[in-house]
Parts: structure tokens; C-alpha cells; sequence
């Protein structure tokens, strides 16, 4: 059962979830790309632009038409959200005596509603709750900032020629994940709940249900939507495939392009290495223990004293490889990567992880794989 | 939810010079609830954390039935160990702990222990040592076998004689380079397999140290016919959440922190030895 949201309605589902005391978060135009953050009213949503994006380049482009959502992603996921960039863990009180104090951080964040996550975060973000939350040690800061969150999913019509999400099978349509999922039409949205926090405001928005024809020409437009991807991988579980070619001279030739300045790390909606350090302040009575995101590109991310495992760019790649498409699966039992492409966009030399995979792996590959 | 990260305050109360740069401390958790539930395996490691600087993991060296006591050998190397070692009895710390797995010690009861270490890397292996000395009807012969690069770098000589007076219990040493006072084999560790009589199916081996000589100790104890299974080795990793999130440990897809520290030679022949992981 699907609601029918008229465009010229758009504005009511943003002071619905308001209301709601959701604090809203949104796509918006900021330095020539598509990024998400505080949205007021839908006239700031990304209007009358697609973007052009290939490896190592991405452009914002004037276009016709009325849809808001008719672009691929950009840079940022909603990874974010849930695993803060740079946070507090905890922090250390020291008094007169020498005496320490632990106090741990209790992050309250304001309920927030997404409006335009797509299939790839959804299935990443499943990835990330996972890691975080689910385990013997969750992490309390990620899952209070994570139950904090209503993500409104827009299926996506319009891939970017670095998508891949229909080989990874997470996209371009959101099938899980979502509280309320919009399929995006000229004139308004056919409109789903995926969740009873979902149903709730679709019960305060008082929609009338959308027409067979227009359930219809949505579905179709996200299955036109996977067959325009370009790019794939060359399958679904690549672990046996990348182990066995741990020596390909493959390695050596990515090593010369790749830069190792973590780019592909810090856009990936998988990745969660972060480094842990500290911040005392000058007055010596206290002290802040932080972490921020890391990467297996950095000359200290496998650091020991006096010795690293992986000193060279090739070993760093291969690390980044291997364990994306490899040995993740033993890990969560599927693989990194959600055929988002952000990693092949904002490579500043366009290293592409379709086609460095298929080198890689096609000695080892066949069509059952 | 508490958080997983958040150090406990504890007390040292004695501090030991081992060597040069090598101290041990011995610590109390100052919170008795905290305390009291705190239980390890050898093998296990803890976070220590020094004020405005940061943590380091520490294995734990102590008896697990001397729970109140929490003992740590460190050697001054970074950051956090050189301040570490400028701390004395009644200063506090933070801990948090006890984090991955332990040596198999209950899978060793009623067999022969060949323990092989090298280096300077062996608080690990030292826990597990002391364990089967205090209980040292339940275990079959115990072998040290213990490798140096230079006959100076050798610590705890008199530990390694204290050791060797255990009944059933026997310590040989080598060093790569011998000097003057070094009465033992010089050559590789690997060598002083021929001086033993190693009884395969009825020997667990747990080793430590660095990773080259593991992987030709490794290959030594396959050929004379021991099981993978029962081989066991303490791998060490850049380690800073302990709990399997920040991603700098992984081995393939182990996280040593969680998994390990000590593996299994099944969990890890794929990768071991094999530069970049």
C-alpha cells in the first residue's frame, strides 16, 4: 500500500516530521556539490541540476525538470550521523591529590529526520549498526546518535556512472532500512512506510493512496535506473578470489597511481577505522579522550613501535581491498562495499575499484561467483 | 549502556625494576565492586592509561587466583610506556580490561608445554609459564625455549634459572650472538629443536615474539609432525579500542584485540608471515 505526497506538498511532510520533533537534515548545494545538512524548507532542496560524475571528477550541472532528488550521491553518506567524524569518548579529571576521575560521555542528540537517503547508505549504515552496535562492547555515543535518526529513503532514479549498487545488490531501490521511502515522480512522490515510527507520520501527513499507474512507472523508472549502471564488480563474495592473487603484480601498478591520502576511506559509508587520542587541556586538571576517523592509508594506522606492517602504498591498497571485498565477508558475512562509487569519484587520480577488482580477480572468477 | 571505553581508576602499589627500561606494576583497582568481579585467563591483555597522554595494551602477568592484584611488565618505548615508568607506588592510573582471547590452558592440562619465545616479546608467554609452574601436576614436561639476537638483550636471567629447578622442567636459551659470559647455544632458536625431545600429539606450543621467528618456528614444529591445532602464537597489532572497532589490529579478518591475541596456527595460516598484514 503506497500514499501519493503531490509535489507542491513537499513542504508538509518537512513541518509534519517537525512537528513530530524531528529536527530535519537534507540534501543541499554547498561548494559545487550535493551535501546533507540542516534543511529549513524544501525551496533549499538541490532543484533544477543533475550531477556528472566519473573517476576522479565530479560536476553539478543545469537540468530541466521538477524533481528534487535527480542526482546521485555525493561526497558525504549518512555515516556521519551515526559515527561522528571526531568525538569525545570520555574524559579524565585529575585534583590536587593526583587522583583520577573518569567520566564517560552521554551524548543526547536531538531526534533527526533524513529526507533523501539512498539504498547504498541504507545497506552501509546496516553495516556500521552492526559493527558499532551489535557484539559484546556497543558503543553507546553511535547508538544514541544512531536511534536517534528517521531516515526517509528516496529510491534512486537517476546513477551516476560510478554507481554500482545493482552488482552489490544493495540499490538503486531502498528495500530495508527505511522509516518512509519516497519514489520521486514530476509530480509528487509515492510514499511507503518501513517502520511503525514511519506509519505514524504517514498517518499525520492524511495522504490519499497513490494510483496503480503511478506505483507502476516508479517501479520502473529504479529497475531503468539498475540496467544504465556501467560499472560492476565482478561478483558478489570476491574473498577466495582477492586471497589467492595476494602477489598479483596488480598491486604494484595500483601502488603507482594511488596517492594514499585516504580519500576513498573517508567518502566510503562502510569504512570505521578511527584512531583514538587525547586532548589535555593546559591547566593540567583535565583531560579529553577523542577519537576521529582514521585510515588504512595512514603511515600510523598499523603502526608499532619502531616498525610498520604496511610501509608501503601497494601494501595499504591491497590492505583496503582485501579486507572491503574480502575478508569482510568473514567478518559480517557480506561484503563492504555497497556499489556507491563515491570511492571512484573523489579519488583525486580516479582509481577505479570495479576495474582494479576485475584485474585482480580474473584468473579466479567465473560467472558463479 | 556504559561505555566500553571508559578506564577504571587503580592505585599502583609496588613498582619493580626489571632491566634497564623494564618495570613491572603492579596495580589494585581502586573500585571494590570493579575489583571483585574482575576476572582474566592469562594471555589477556589490559588498556593502561596514563593521564593526558593516552593507553597502551598491556598483557596481564599476574596469577588469575591473585585477583586483587593486577600485575603489568612494560617496557619504556612510546609515549605512554616512558611516562608509564616514571610513575610511583600510590599513583593512579586508568584500566580497562581484561580484552580477547587467552592461551589454551585448560586444552593443556595432562600434556607436554613447549613454550617458544623470542626476543623481548615475551610478557605474554610469561604469564602462561608462571600459571603451569603453580600448577604444575596437572601439565606434562614444560620446554622454554627462549631466542635473543644479542646475549645482552636476555632479561630475567635469573628467572630463566628459577624456571629450570621446576620439576620436569626444562629452559635452553640461544642467542644469534653469543658473548663472554653466555653459556648457552649460540645460533637460531630454531636450532635448539634438535636438542629436545619433542613428543607430537602430546605437546601443545605456545610462542611469542617476533613474527619471522615464528614462522620458521612454526615450520620446525609442522615437520616434526605437530598438529596446526596445536600450535598457538600471540600476535601483536596497533591496538587502541581493544574491542574490535577502530580497525587497527585486523589480520585478514581477525581483529587481534578480539580474537586474539593469542591465535590458533589454523586462524592464521593464511597471512602469517606474509608482509603487509
Amino acid at each position: 500500500m503506497s500514499d501519493w505526497l503531490p509535489r507542491q506538498q513537499l513542504q508538509h511532510l518537512i513541518d509534519v516530521l517537525r512537528g513530530a520533533g524531528y529536527h530535519c537534515v537534507g540534501p543541499y548545494v554547498q561548494d559545487g556539490a550535493i551535501v546533507y545538512g540542516p534543511l529549513e524548507d524544501e525551496a533549499s532542496l538541490p532543484r533544477a541540476l543533475r550531477d556528472r560524475q566519473a573517476p576522479g571528477s565530479y560536476r553539478l550541472e543545469a537540468a530541466d525538470g521538477p524533481r528534487r532528488f535527480a542526482w546521485a550521491n555525493g561526497p558525504q553518506a549518512v555515516k556521519p550521523l551515526a559515527f561522528a567524524a571526531r568525538e569525545v569518548l570520555w574524559q579524565c579529571r585529575r585534583d590536587a591529590d593526583g587522583r583520577l576521575q573518569f567520566e564517560a560521555a552521554a551524548p543526547a542528540p536531538t531526534p533527526t529526520a533524513v529526507i533523501g537517503v539512498r539504498a547504498c547508505d541504507l545497506a552501509a549504515l546496516a553495516i556500521q549498526d552492526r559493527h558499532f552496535m551489535e557484539g559484546r562492547y556497543p558503543d553507546p555515543s553511535y547508538a544514541a546518535r544512531r536511534r536517534s535518526l528517521l531516515l526517509v529513503a528516496v529510491h534512486c532514479t537517476h546513477p551516476a556512472a560510478t554507481c554500482f549498487c545493482a552488482s552489490t545488490g544493495d540499490g538503486p531501490e531502498a528495500s530495508t532500512g527505511f522509516d518512509l521511502a519516497l519514489h520521486e515522480q514530476d509530480a509528487g512522490y509515492v510514499v511507503t512506510a518501513g517502520s511503525s515510527a514511519g506509519e505514524d507520520i504517514l498517518a499525520h501527513l492524511g495522504l490519499e493512496q497513490a494510483s496503480t499507474e503511478a506505483v507502476t512507472a516508479a517501479r520502473e523508472e529504479v529497475q531503468r535506473a539498475a540496467q544504465a549502471q556501467q560499472r560492476a564488480l565482478p561478483g558478489r563474495n570476491l574473498r577466495d578470489a582477492l586471497f589467492a592473487n595476494l602477489d598479483h603484480p596488480r598491486w604494484n601498478q595500483v601502488a603507482e597511481r594511488c596517492l594514499s591520502c585516504g580519500n576513498c576511506t573517508l567518502v566510503c559509508p562502510t569504512c570505521f577505522c578511527h584512531r583514538e587520542l587525547e586532548e589535555p587541556e593546559l591547566d593540567g586538571n583535565l583531560s579529553r579522550h577523542l577519537r576521529e576517523w582514521d585510515s588504512c592509508f595512514s603511515t600510523g594506522h598499523s603502526a608499532l613501535h619502531g616498525f610498520n606492517i604496511r610501509p608501503e602504498t601497494g601494501q595499504r591498497y591491497r590492505q583496503w581491498l582485501t579486507h572491503k571485498l574480502g575478508s569482510w565477508h568473514d567478518q559480517f558475512g557480506r561484503s563492504g562495499c555497497v556499489g556507491c562509487g563515491r570511492c571512484i569519484t573523489w579519488c583525486p587520480v580516479g582509481i577505479d575499484i570495479t576495474e582494479e577488482a576485475s584485474a585482480l580477480c580474473a584468473a579466479d572468477t567465473g560467472p558463479d561467483s | 549502556m556504559s561505555s566500553p571505553y571508559l578506564p577504571h581508576r587503580a592505585e599502583i602499589v609496588e613498582r619493580i625494576e626489571e632491566a634497564s627500561d623494564v618495570f613491572t606494576l603492579r596495580l589494585r583497582l581502586t573500585d571494590n565492586d570493579t575489583r571483585r568481579s574482575y576476572r582474566f585467563a592469562p594471555g589477556q591483555f589490559n588498556m593502561l592509561y596514563l593521564y593526558g597522554v593516552g593507553e597502551v595494551p598491556i598483557s596481564i602477568v599476574s596469577d588469575p587466583r591473585d585477583d586483587s592484584l593486577l600485575d603489568h611488565t612494560v617496557r619504556a618505548l612510546g609515549h605512554v610506556t616512558r611516562g608509564l615508568s616514571a610513575l610511583q607506588v600510590g599513583d593512579t592510573v586508568g584500566v580497562r580490561g581484561p580484552y580477547g582471547r587467552g592461551w589454551p590452558l585448560q586444552a593443556a592440562e595432562g600434556r607436554d608445554v613447549l613454550v617458544v619465545t623470542g626476543g623481548l616479546g615475551c610478557a605474554p608467554v610469561v604469564a602462561a609459564i608462571r600459571y603451569i609452574l603453580r600448577r604444575r601436576d596437572r601439565y606434562g614436561r614444560l620446554t622454554i625455549l627462549q631466542g635473543v639476537k644479542h646475549s645482552k638483550d636476555l632479561l630475567w636471567r635469573e628467572q630463566y634459572e628459577a624456571w629450570a629447578r621446576h620439576p620436569d622442567t626444562e629452559v635452553l636459551l640461544a642467542a644469534d650472538e653469543g658473548g663472554p659470559a653466555w653459556p648457552w647455544h649460540v645460533g637460531l632458536i630454531t636450532e635448539l629443536f634438535d636438542k629436545i625431545d619433542i613428543r607430537p600429539g602430546r605437546t601443545l606450543s605456545m610462542m611469542c615474539g617476533p613474527e619471522p621467528m615464528m614462522v620458521a618456528a612454526i615450520r620446525e614444529l609442522r615437520a616434526l609432525g605437530l598438529g596446526d591445532g596445536d600450535i598457538y602464537a600471540s600476535m601483536e597489532r596497533n591496538m587502541q579500542c581493544a574491542v574490535g572497532h577502530c580497525g587497527h589490529c585486523q589480520i585478514g579478518g581477525s581483529f587481534v584485540c578480539r580474537n586474539g591475541p593469542v591465535f590458533p596456527y589454523t586462524e592464521l595460516a593464511e597471512l602469517l608471515g606474509r608482509r603487509g598484514f
